[in-house]
């Protein structure tokens, strides 16, 4: 039995590759996928007045409502520009860093760097988080770190906010900027240089460009990451997110919720569709 | 060209992919609507006699509830599972919406439910009637919250009573003047505690808000906090947008929140629950906090009990609402919580002998300003007829508020 069955497969490689696949592509479709859907689909739904349980009635009120409503578009905004300012300050403290690991230090220090990078990873993250309110309340590490230059710490504000995401997803941005600095081949530095290029111009005109690909691919993870928070902004502010929105209503309204969740999947498609074009996929 | 060809997919293919998931969605949907409306069937797998629910409990083992946070603590949990041997599992919900969620999952077999969505729950059919009979100590339990709109439905009682309470007013006596009476202190005269302020981060705190408006502008004729027309409701609305800008934190339900901000004084003064002042007044060293329910009165709960319509071990879940409200249960829910008990046996058993006369336990006349959270419905109640605000208002309105 078993050997025709093997011999039967090997005979047919389509239904071999078709066998393999079957349970990883179910699950990609039919969990995945399958949940999305009716996610979104759930977004041309009703709520009952009273109960609010779920009429299944189709309506684009929801969508109405959205639009109509200033605060929505405000959050919308006030998250999308969280997470830019979180990935650009990201962006700017990893780049030294990774070029660092990935061109300067010698081996041992690089695989102590890479462990002091990732390890951060291991803890869970409302750890980190909740450590993040205790240092930024009043009377904690930052205002006793700058009391003495007559300063306080930024509190429970967007500012401490900003400082608690950029923190949390470095790592995300250090990792494929090492890697995309890394792969950069000794030789372009030489021609670089004997063709009398200083060491900024050599920065500016060819390791930027042949590191933007792994910039970009780094800040889909800073971008897409705050954008979809919800715990820490609800932790240190009391500012609302898409992600503490939705958390807040989909209990009385998920339809809404669940048409709002359109617009965090529409910035990301417009995102990934840039870094597409800018090649951030192929340094993934 | 070729490769161009090969990136994507087949057209066909995904049209076919979208019809199969618009195919599952629609039978899914069709399996919700089925459900629920016949509230009044007896849960399967109850026992019919006390003796034989604990027989059956036995098997079960478990019980499995969503709670406000502390209300099945070890300190009596323990107690009901060596009795009965069903292990208690808890799951704390935040505000009452987060409480019809999780109990709506069907994960649970029991719930702590709010006025707010008690009324809710009865009429989605997400939680059954009980039967008094099976337990014995319902007949203690005080007449006047028994058969109330909010844990009743035509005369039939859906669950137990656990306890009531007031959201008090909380401050710090280092900062704010130890006299204070009143609730000017977060709403008119909030401005010298400007993002200082804890606030109930929940639609239901509109009420709180309609309570205060109540007490100083009565040209707004506010009956029940939670029966606003246009204009109360708008007034509610302004008050609390004023307030906004002053609030240092708004605390989802999330008690360990306001306990951190109240030690760092990141927060003094606010709306909370008296659990969160045991905790604070007992902390190591203790904050010098003080809790009032202030002159103009306060929002509060009456929270019950109540059995998920399809609970997997709804004998332990009987024996549970039973022991919860027997007199040495109930002594240690109200002394932890800060609570009045609802079975006036536990008076004679609390630790502080004084607890049932502090938290006025049996002095109706007390709670007459402690308006219980309770839906927001579109019938105002009285002579105004349909023109109330709904939940759905409310909810909306407190994502305005919150900016």
């Amino acid at each position: 039995m078993g050997r025709r069955l093997s011999g039967f497969l090997f005979r047919h490689p389509r239904v071999r590759l078709g066998a393999l696949l079957a349970a990883p592509l179910g699950w990609l479709v039919v969990v995945y996928l399958g949940s999305l859907f009716v996610l979104l689909l759930a977004a041309f739904w009703q709520t009952d007045e009273f109960t609010s349980e779920i009429v299944h009635t189709f309506t684009l009120d929801n969508f109405r409502t959205l639009f109509e409503r200033d605060v929505y578009r405000e959050v919308a905004w006030r998250t999308i520009s969280m997470a830019a300012l979180v990935t650009l300050a990201d962006a700017v403290l990893a780049f030294p860093i990774a070029f660092y690991m990935a061109r300067v230090a010698s081996p041992r220090v690089r695989s102590l760097l890479v462990v002091a990078v990732v390890m951060p990873l291991w803890a869970s993250y409302l750890v980190k988080a909740y450590a993040w309110r205790t240092m930024l309340a009043t009377g904690g590490v930052l205002d006793w770190l700058l009391g003495p230059l007559g300063l306080s710490g930024p509190g429970y504000s967007m500012v401490g906010l900003w400082l608690v995401f950029t923190y949390l997803w470095l790592p995300f941005m250090i990792l494929p900027l090492y890697v995309g600095l890394e792969r950069i081949p000794e030789s372009v530095f030489e021609a670089s240089a004997d063709l009398g290029a200083r060491s900024f111009r050599t920065f500016s005109r060819i390791v930027l460009p042949l590191a933007l690909p792994a910039l970009v691919a780094g800040s889909i993870f800073t971008f897409s990451l705050t954008l979809g928070d919800y715990i820490a902004p609800g932790l240190i502010t009391s500012e609302q997110f898409i992600g503490t929105v939705i958390y807040s209503i989909r209990g009385q309204a998920l339809p809404l919720a669940a048409a709002y969740t359109f617009v965090p999947i529409a910035v990301m498609v417009v995102y990934l569709l840039l870094a597409r074009r800018l090649g951030a996929f192929e340094s993934l | 060209m070729l490769e161009k060809h090969r990136r994507w997919m087949n057209p066909a293919a995904f049209a076919l992919l979208l019809v199969a998931l618009a195919f599952a969605a629609a039978s899914c949907g069709g399996d919700d609507d089925g459900d629920g409306g016949d509230e009044a069937t007896q849960i399967e797998g109850l026992g019919s006699t006390l003796d034989e629910i604990k027989e059956k409990a036995r098997q079960e083992g478990r019980v499995n509830l969503v709670v406000w946070a502390g209300y099945a603590d070890k300190s009596w949990a323990d107690q009901f599972a060596a009795d009965t041997g069903c292990q208690v599992n808890t799951k704390d919900g935040a505000s009452s919406d987060d409480m019809i969620d999780l109990i709506s999952t069907g994960e649970y077999d029991g719930v702590s439910a709010s006025g707010n969505a008690t009324v809710r729950l009865m009429e989605r059919g997400d939680v059954a009637p009980v039967d008094t009979d099976l337990i014995p100590n319902y007949a203690d339990v005080q007449e006047g919250i028994k058969n109330q709109s909010y844990n009743s439905k035509d005369g039939q009682p859906y669950g137990v009573p656990h306890g009531r309470g007031p959201n008090l007013l909380v401050f710090r006596t280092d900062v704010v003047p130890p006299a204070t009476n009143s609730w000017d202190v977060i709403w008119d005269k909030a401005d010298p505690y400007k993002g200082k302020l804890s606030i109930y981060d929940d639609s239901i705190f509109i009420a709180d808000a309609a309570v205060y408006l109540k007490a100083t502008q009565p040209d707004l004729n506010i009956t029940n906090p939670y029966e606003l027309d246009d204009k109360q409701f708008n007034a509610a609305v302004d008050l609390l947008e004023q307030q906004a800008p002053k609030v240092g934190e708004y605390w989802p339900g999330d008690v360990a929140k306001q306990v951190q901000s109240f030690t760092n004084k990141d927060s003094v003064v606010g709306t909370t629950w008296p659990y969160q002042v045991n905790l604070l007044q007992s902390a190591k060293p203790p904050v010098p906090v003080k809790a009032v329910k202030p002159k103009e009165g306060t929002t509060g709960w009456s929270d019950t009990w109540m059995i998920y319509s399809k609970a997997k071990h709804p004998n332990c879940m009987y024996l549970w609402m039973d022991y919860i409200i027997s007199p040495s249960a109930q002594a240690k829910v109200a002394e932890f919580f800060g609570e009045a008990p609802v079975n006036l046996g536990a008076c004679d058993l609390t630790k502080d002998k004084s607890h049932c006369d502090n938290f006025h336990a049996a002095d109706e006349s007390w709670w007459k300003d402690v308006y219980y959270w309770t839906t927001p419905t579109k019938d105002c109640g009285d002579d105004r007829g349909e023109v109330c605000k709904t939940q759905e208002d409310w909810k909306a309105a407190w994502t305005e508020i919150r900016g």
